[in-house]
């Protein structure tokens, strides 16, 4: 199956209002395509995660979606300051996140670790002062 | 399935302009010959367009009054929103003796069936076990938009006949009981918006419609007003605090038993929040209460009075009303009584295709249209924007030479 949908979005950084924006054209186009209810939810929690982590630690980025006839991989890219230890960032729990952000109640600490539980693959690069890439994909029942 | 339109145009009075296509919540609405048309399997009558119209060209739909004159014994069922239409209204039975003195041989308060389903929702909650947080599904548009475009969040519903449901079912019983035939018993809603007038006559999450007619409250409170005046007041309501709380965003919320609870009111409000839901950010919300209208039902477009001043006469009336009845027991129905009868089905009316690889190539051919146009999303061509334009030549709902009149101009 060759076909594939390909969207493309910019994240905008320290803009909480407008965060969550590419996740919901992407559950629009999703709908649109029939996709099973069970999987939009998994992709949509997954990625607005990831969405909303690049809006408070990388000044947004960029964020792409492939959408095949049994897939969708999701590529979010920032230039942020980067993943010091990624092991230690997996750890459900564990957060940079200052205490008025935590205060805030945005369930700090679980974002890598959901994204993990909600998609079929996840794979995240990240260098120090040069940025993070994130790569999700869930396939479709 | 027979659709019942939820608003109607009035063609003389439609220029045509795209203020009500344009705020649209579920875009069902497109310009076509100059004229607004509404795609009705995609409104969920929640009457924005009505309330927004420049031109009064939109109107609900609902029943004309004398419709009741069809059954011998007419039942009434005031909203609780009814009893903020009114100047100076010192107490609700003066609007239940004047129901009767237009026409209705009984009236049964929709504020007890909230009351009913305020007690229901505490038991429910405890005894079973929901998906949290919980959504109300007593206002018929935030269910029908569930039902429409957020069909991840259906196992969150509240599976509970809404108040006026409960209400029609109890005074149907009270009429029985009297020893009234169940052929001449008519039902009548007195309604502030088209979404209760297009569920109940649908019949939502029941098996069959318990409700007659639905009428307008501005309509009723016309007939209302010159016979209050002179009205004898005989003691009739049953109205406590939390049932005519449910008038207005958040009373419903208030009573759920439940702390963390959210209420969003006005229909943009109401996706956000449906949408925050979906992508799990509500994670410690038990209850989330959702309305359509800005303010809840007293902002419903068939009242008379805007919504901030019905709230606040509510606020007033409410001081001088018992807190709270216990109906459950007084009536001794089974908890089946109340629940849905009949679970109301997903609507599928966003998918382009039931077959992915052709809803694929369809997408794939949006996309590419979509892409070559202006994105003003002007609405000039008679749909909402680029997208639902390219959407719509691609479904083949407009002529295939349709044109974006913006691209021609720039090329």
């Amino acid at each position: 199956m060759s076909d594939v949908i390909h969207l493309e979005f910019d994240v905008a950084g320290n803009n909480f209002v407008s965060a969550g924006t590419a996740t919901n054209q992407v559950k629009d186009t999703l709908r649109n395509l029939g996709i099973p209810n069970q999987d939009v939810r998994r992709i949509a929690i997954a990625m607005y995660e990831a969405e909303i982590n690049m809006v408070i630690h990388a000044c947004g980025g960029k964020a792409t979606a492939d959408i095949y006839a049994d897939k969708i991989e999701v590529v979010l890219e920032d230039h942020g300051k980067g993943i010091e230890n990624i092991e230690l960032a997996m750890q459900p729990g564990w957060s940079t996140a200052s205490e008025d952000i935590r205060g805030l109640g945005f369930g700090a600490g679980m974002g890598l670790p959901n994204i993990k539980k909600y998609t079929d693959e996840f794979k995240i690069e990240s260098e120090v002062g040069k940025g993070t890439k994130v790569y999700l994909r869930v396939n479709f029942s | 399935m027979i659709k019942h339109n939820t608003v109607i145009l009035d063609p003389d009075k439609c220029k045509g302009c795209i203020t009500c296509m344009k705020r649209c919540p579920t875009e069902a609405i497109r310009v076509r010959n100059g004229k607004a048309s509404v795609m009705y399997e995609r409104c969920i009558g929640c009457g924005e367009c009505v309330r927004l119209c420049p031109h009064q060209a939109k109107l609900p739909s609902y029943d004309p009054f004398d419709i009741i004159k069809d059954y011998k014994y007419k039942i009434a069922l005031p909203a609780p929103s009814l009893y903020g239409q009114f100047e100076n209204l010192t107490n609700v039975d003066y609007v239940l003796n004047g129901l009767l003195e237009i026409g209705f041989d009984d009236v049964y308060e929709v504020g007890r069936g909230a009351n009913l389903c305020s007690e229901l929702t505490k038991i429910l909650f405890d005894r079973e076990s929901f998906k949290k947080p919980v959504i109300s599904t007593a206002c018929p548009a935030i269910l029908d938009l569930i039902l429409v475009r957020f069909h991840e969040l259906k196992p969150h519903l509240l599976e509970l006949l809404a108040p006026v449901d409960i209400a029609a079912k109890l005074a149907i019983k009270r009429a029985l009981d009297r020893g009234i035939p169940r052929e001449d018993i008519g039902v009548f809603f007195i309604s502030p918006c088209p979404a209760k007038v297009f569920a109940l006559k649908q019949g939502i999450g029941v098996d069959k419609p318990y409700v007659n007619g639905v009428l307008s409250a501005s309509e009723v409170y016309m007939q209302l007003l010159p016979v209050m005046k002179t009205v004898q007041l005989k003691p009739l309501t049953k109205l406590s605090v939390q049932g005519i709380s449910w008038a207005s965003s958040g009373g419903e919320a208030a009573n759920c038993s439940r702390e963390k609870y959210l209420a969003a009111d006005g229909i943009e409000n109401v996706i956000k929040v449906l949408n925050a839901l979906e992508d799990g950010q509500l994670r410690n919300i038990e209850f989330i209460e959702l309305n359509a209208c800005v303010g809840g039902c007293v902002g419903g477009v068939m009242n008379v009075e805007n919504p901030f001043v019905a709230k606040a006469r509510i606020r007033e009336l409410r001081r001088k009303l018992p807190l709270r009845f216990n109906e459950l027991a007084d009536e001794g129905q089974s908890l089946d009584f109340y629940k849905w009868e009949r679970v109301p089905e997903l609507k599928d009316v966003y998918a382009l295709s039931t077959d992915r690889v052709t809803a694929m190539k369809k997408m794939m051919e949006i996309e590419k249209i979509f892409k070559n146009l202006p994105h003003r999303d002007c609405g000039m061509c008679g749909a909402p924007s680029c997208r639902a334009f390219a959407e719509d030549l691609v479904n083949g709902v407009i002529p295939s030479d349709s044109k974006c009149m913006y691209k021609d101009y720039d090329e």
